[in-house]
């Protein structure tokens, strides 16, 4: 199978939009081969998740695009860097470290990217339609873009991502195309009770075991009720891509792929069938903690993906005057920022003693106190990742036991709501 | 060939699949992921031979800090593709840093070859004995 570039494509491939356009196309073109895609296709939004400093060279290639006067072809925004450029000093790094990550994030800003440097855009008004062809990166943005907008992309990641934002291309290949979105595996959680499926913190739970089970499959889930809120499927998606690699799932009558069962099922070869039971899930749930027999915690963390202004609003609702005893991070968009500014919202939640994290967040760079060990979480990703990234051990819990033990240090876990 | 090139260097199976990132430490090659079953060894300069890369997209960018540190592997087989990991080499063949070939190739054909052989692999993808 060959790769077929259109007029237009070869023109950008022999530089006819400048060097960088043409270096960005020449990756883009062997990345297509590689991966066996037919054509390239338009794209009309790109996120890059390649503005994260992980070395020398990920600020090489962005500056060497920057100095061929590479500018994006379609809106681009930018996932987290490794810096809080609103809070310096917020981040331990060494000044080497720090002067990096600085430039590997403002190339891709002079490049037109938005600094949005969020891993969810989608809740700061980056919101593609129902088909759109996209470029994204960053598991979770991608999980939600596919699955909750109905947009399609692909899993981008360092480098292709750029370069699809520089050409306005993608690989015309995997989940760009409608055939291979379809659901191959249907979960039926219709067993699990209402008021458990009501609550935030099942969906965590939900999405590590559904990542675990299917890995890169496509799930159709089955019983989840209308009510599914952004915040609750934003958790399922992000965890179910931090335990697999699930960049799309749908959920019957809810996304926007799965009005019917009919519309949404793989007619070719068989379809599993898999039933949600208590054991799997309690399973899944004992996973997010590593930390069983803590009954202190040194810190607490939200916001992974970034918290949304609904999330602060039930987060203000709990915190009803009260002050915490240890450090709680709550890791949010720039946008969001100043959207609690704006409210008035920002002072109450420093004064309970919320540290507001922005730009980046706490597991890809190093923030949490370094003496601590215990981190409570009511994020599935940040459980997930937290013990590699940061040393600490976690303790997951909704989000009124993070405030609640945040309050005192002392872990308090609401485990009623789990038998069933 | 995902990536064409000749290399030489001797043979590193490993036992599981690797996410690179999080997997690998770029300044030495060393695997530093405690839960891989070849926790501690040292890629540089090997044909390593995975079944498989998983995990981040973040692999890409270190592949090409490994290759940029002059601690990527000599060769790279696959038992299956991964446009990740080779997304890394060419961003380093763009920047006029080394690159190593990347060969799709089923691991079987290597059954029979010992721990450590010294291979060959040319520029047309074959895999030699020397």
């Amino acid at each position: 199978m060959t790769l077929n570039l259109t007029t237009e494509d070869r023109a950008l491939l022999s530089g006819g939009d400048g060097e960088a356009t043409a270096l960005a196309m020449r990756i883009l073109v062997s990345a297509a081969e590689l991966l066996r895609a037919r054509s390239l296709v338009q794209i009309t939004s790109a996120h890059i998740d390649g503005c994260l400093y992980h070395g020398d060279g990920g600020v090489e290639f962005a500056e060497t695009l920057v100095a061929a006067g590479g500018q994006v072809a379609v809106p681009t925004t930018l996932n987290v860097g490794a810096l809080d450029l609103l809070h310096p000093g917020s981040v331990r790094a060494d000044q080497s470290k720090t002067s990096m990550a600085r430039r590997q994030m403002d190339a891709y800003v002079s490049m037109g990217a938005q600094p949005t440097f969020t891993c969810a855009p989608y809740q700061i008004g980056h919101e593609p339609g129902v088909g759109e062809q996209i470029a994204w990166g960053e598991s979770n943005a991608i999980a939600f873009a596919n699955s909750v907008l109905g947009a399609r992309t692909e899993r981008y990641g360092d480098f292709l991502d750029a370069c699809c934002a520089l050409t306005g291309r993608a690989p015309l290949y995997g989940l760009h195309i409608a055939k291979n979105r379809e659901a191959k595996v249907v979960v039926d959680v219709t067993a699990v009770p209402g008021a458990l499926k009501d609550q935030d913190v099942f969906y965590p739970v939900l999405g590590t075991w559904l990542g675990l089970e299917i890995g890169r499959e496509i799930p159709l889930i089955v019983g989840l009720p209308p009510t599914v809120t952004r915040d609750q499927l934003k958790a399922l998606g992000a965890s179910a891509a931090s335990t697999g690699a699930v960049a799309l799932f749908h959920v019957l009558g809810v996304t926007p792929e799965a009005p019917t069962l009919d519309a949404v099922i793989s007619k070719d070869g068989p379809v599993r069938q898999i039933a949600l039971k208590p054991d799997m899930v309690r399973r899944a749930l004992g996973r997010l903690t590593t930390a069983d027999a803590a009954e202190q915690i040194d810190a607490v963390a939200v916001g992974s993906p970034h918290f949304s202004i609904t999330e602060f609003e039930a987060l203000l609702k709990l915190i009803r005057g009260r002050c915490f005893a240890i450090p709680f991070y709550a890791c949010t968009a720039r946008d969001t920022l100043r959207d609690l500014e704006r409210r008035g919202d920002l002072h109450v939640l420093r004064e309970a003693g919320v540290e507001i994290v922005a730009d980046t967040c706490v597991v890809v760079t190093p923030i949490l106190p370094e003496s601590g060990s215990v981190l409570m979480t009511n994020s599935g990703k940040f459980a997930h990742y937290g013990p590699s990234n940061t040393g600490y051990d976690v303790v997951y819990g909704s989000l009124e036991d993070c405030v609640e033990s945040a309050l005192t240090g002392i872990v308090v876990r609401t485990e009623g709501i789990w038998s069933w | 060939m995902l990536v064409p090139g000749s290399a030489e260097g001797r043979l590193l199976r490993l036992k599981a699949p690797i996410s690179l990132w999080g997997g690998i430490n770029p300044r030495s090659g060393v695997i530093i992921d405690p839960r891989h079953p070849d926790y501690g060894t040292n890629i540089a300069g090997m044909v390593l031979a995975i079944p498989g890369a998983v995990g981040s997209s973040s692999s890409s960018a270190i592949m090409l800090e490994l290759l940029r540190e002059g601690t990527a592997p000599a060769a790279v087989i696959m038992g299956c593709a991964d446009a990740i990991l080779a997304l890394g080499v060419l961003v380093s063949i763009e920047l006029g840093h080394p690159a190593c070939p990347v060969l799709e190739v089923k691991l079987t054909a290597l059954d029979g070859v010992s721990e450590g052989a010294l291979l060959r692999i040319t520029s047309e993808g074959l895999i030699l004995r020397p």
